[in-house]
């Protein structure tokens, strides 16, 4: 069925009694040409992709819970291409134009709403610094604009200006980024992939990966065995596990990041906001609620639950920059789990195993990523070519000392 | 979250830095093959379940730690001090 105003008028004044499930629920086939392990934002749109672009249909995506269970659904949502090294540029630069077109491509509300991103910051070093990024911005041919302390003053005149140690001196202004709502882009992905012949298996965790003679041969399943003729692993924040079934060892540690959200308020956050005491960030959902986070936890964790003293620090610097989130009820923490890579970038690339590819390492930034990746990723998958946005994305970038290391800390998994 | 340090004994978690997994402490000769540098640097177990680690009691004593934990529950389940942790033998 296609979605437009003209369905929601009639199934309105039919009771609402023809809506159809968004994609089936097959049973998993012998064999398939493309198994994609993992189905999550990132699995969703590499099934989507292999089908709608390169004709490779006969394709299922295995999930182990539910889609819409994992990072996909537990991100905060934010979208942008605010990077600034190569190999990260020009493939955030490619997600984002993906998202601006993703509604009618996907025919799909995905709730994509470009309200701007504004990154505080808070020192003259820090204005430098922003200045360069917001330069590497415009040269990638995204946007971005320098604004200082008084125009930042009339957009967000809620926060605190003069906190002694953070005192706001001015943003970085991306007005193309913003936020989308995350379980429709799962479920506009799953829609597209199986209204294009993708089967979506849910319940069925990957236990095994058979290879022969360094090929691989299809995936062991909790619902049986399965052939493939080319197997690939998305599933962020398990990565390690999964490529272990493959004998290999990835260059990533497991960290939990928390968010929280506030019960629903009026509208009156309308940007993205960062601010410069630990990873600070906030917007407001369409609900109302006020949706933020900060840094991970530290140290490796596969609990998807953070501890409290995460919860506390996020708490400190909200209330640092805006104190009148006091006022406000925290309605819902939680944690996901994610590859943390010792660059902080992540990995599109084919393993040493013919027909066994793997997408993982994305971090805390992959929802931005999804259409971007998936696209590159079915690319390598059905042209053997790595596509030009994520040509450098390479499984051994680290060991050549090519790192695309954007914070510049060094390669420490849980610092990036 | 609490860590007991082998010096100072059951403190709160926020006292301590995290580093990484123990590979930290197995760092190859200046002449090993880049692949050894590859692998200390950037290759991880990082194993669901039990785990070491090397941790810094940083706002206590400032002795660097072994803690050995659960990923899955955040059990710690035991600490030695790192300069007396068994290296792993390199040729
Ligand atoms: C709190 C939080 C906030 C975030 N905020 C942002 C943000 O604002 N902006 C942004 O860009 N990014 C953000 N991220 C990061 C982003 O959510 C992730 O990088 C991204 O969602 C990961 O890709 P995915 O959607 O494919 O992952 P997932 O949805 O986690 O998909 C992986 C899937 O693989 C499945 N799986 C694992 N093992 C197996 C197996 N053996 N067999 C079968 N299936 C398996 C899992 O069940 C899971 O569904 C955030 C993450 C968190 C946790
Ligand atoms: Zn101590």
């Amino acid at each position: 069925m296609r979605y437009s105003a003209w369905q929601i008028l009639k199934q309105g004044l039919t009771g609402n009694t023809g809506w159809q499930p968004h994609w089936r629920s097959p049973e998993p086939k012998a064999e398939y040409d493309v198994v994609v392990i993992g189905g999550g934002g990132h699995g969703l749109s590499t099934a989507y992709y292999l089908a709608k672009e390169y004709g490779i249909t006969n394709v299922a995506v295995l999930e182990k819970g539910y889609i819409g269970g994992g990072n996909v659904g537990r991100n905060t949502t934010i979208v942008r291409a605010n990077y600034g090294i190569d190999g990260n540029s020009e493939f955030y630069s490619h997600s984002l134009k993906l998202w601006e077109d993703m509604e009618q491509e996907l025919n799909y509300n995905t709730m994509m709403s470009q309200r701007g991103i504004i990154n505080l910051f808070h020192s003259d070093g820090q204005r430098d610094a922003f200045a360069k990024r917001g330069n590497m911005m415009i040269s990638q041919g995204d946007d971005a604009i320098m604004l200082g302390r008084d125009e930042i003053r009339e957009m967000l005149p809620y926060i605190s200006y003069d906190n002694p140690r953070f005192p706001v001196y001015g943003g970085l202004y991306h007005p193309r980024g913003g936020t989308a709502r995350h379980d429709a882009v799962a479920w506009g992905f799953a829609r597209g992939a199986d209204q294009r012949g993708v089967d979506i298996i849910q319940q069925c965790e990957v236990t095994g990966i058979d290879i022969e003679n360094g090929v691989v041969r299809g995936v062991q399943t909790s619902r049986g065995p399965i052939r493939a003729k080319k197997v690939a692993i998305v599933v962020a924040g398990r990565s390690s596990q999964v490529a272990a079934m493959a004998g290999m060892r990835l260059p990533i540690e497991s960290h939990v990041l928390q968010a929280f959200v506030t019960e629903g308020l009026k509208p009156c956050v309308d940007h993205v906001i960062s601010f410069g005491m630990g990873h600070f960030y906030l917007s407001q959902s369409d609900k109302g609620g006020l949706v933020f986070g900060g840094d991970i936890d530290f140290y490796a964790s596969y609990a998807s639950r953070g501890n409290l003293h995460m919860a506390e620090h996020v708490m400190e610097a909200g209330m640092a920059l805006m104190p009148m989130i006091g006022r406000a009820k925290v309605l819902r923490s939680w944690g996901g789990i994610m590859d943390m890579t010792p660059d902080g970038s992540p990995f599109i690339d084919r393993t040493q195993t013919e027909g066994l590819f793997i997408n993982c390492g994305w971090c805390y930034g992959g929802f931005k990523a999804v259409p971007g990746s998936g696209k590159c990723f079915a690319h390598l998958m059905a042209t053997g070519d790595h596509h030009p946005a994520a040509s450098k994305l390479r499984l051994d970038r680290l060991a050549r000392g090519h790192v695309i290391d954007e914070e510049a800390t060094g390669s420490q998994h849980n610092l990036h | 979250m609490r860590i007991t340090c082998p010096l100072c004994g059951d403190r709160d978690r926020r006292e301590f830095y995290y580093m990484g997994h123990e590979t930290y402490l197995n760092r190859p000769a200046a002449d090993a093959p880049l692949p050894e540098w590859d692998a200390y640097l950037h290759l991880r177990d990082n194993p669901a379940g039990d785990t070491q680690e090397l941790w810094q009691h940083e706002a206590g004593c400032g002795a660097w730690v072994v803690v050995t934990r659960n990923t899955v529950t955040h059990e710690v389940k035991g600490s030695e001090l790192a300069e007396t942790y068994p290296r792993e033998a390199r040729t």
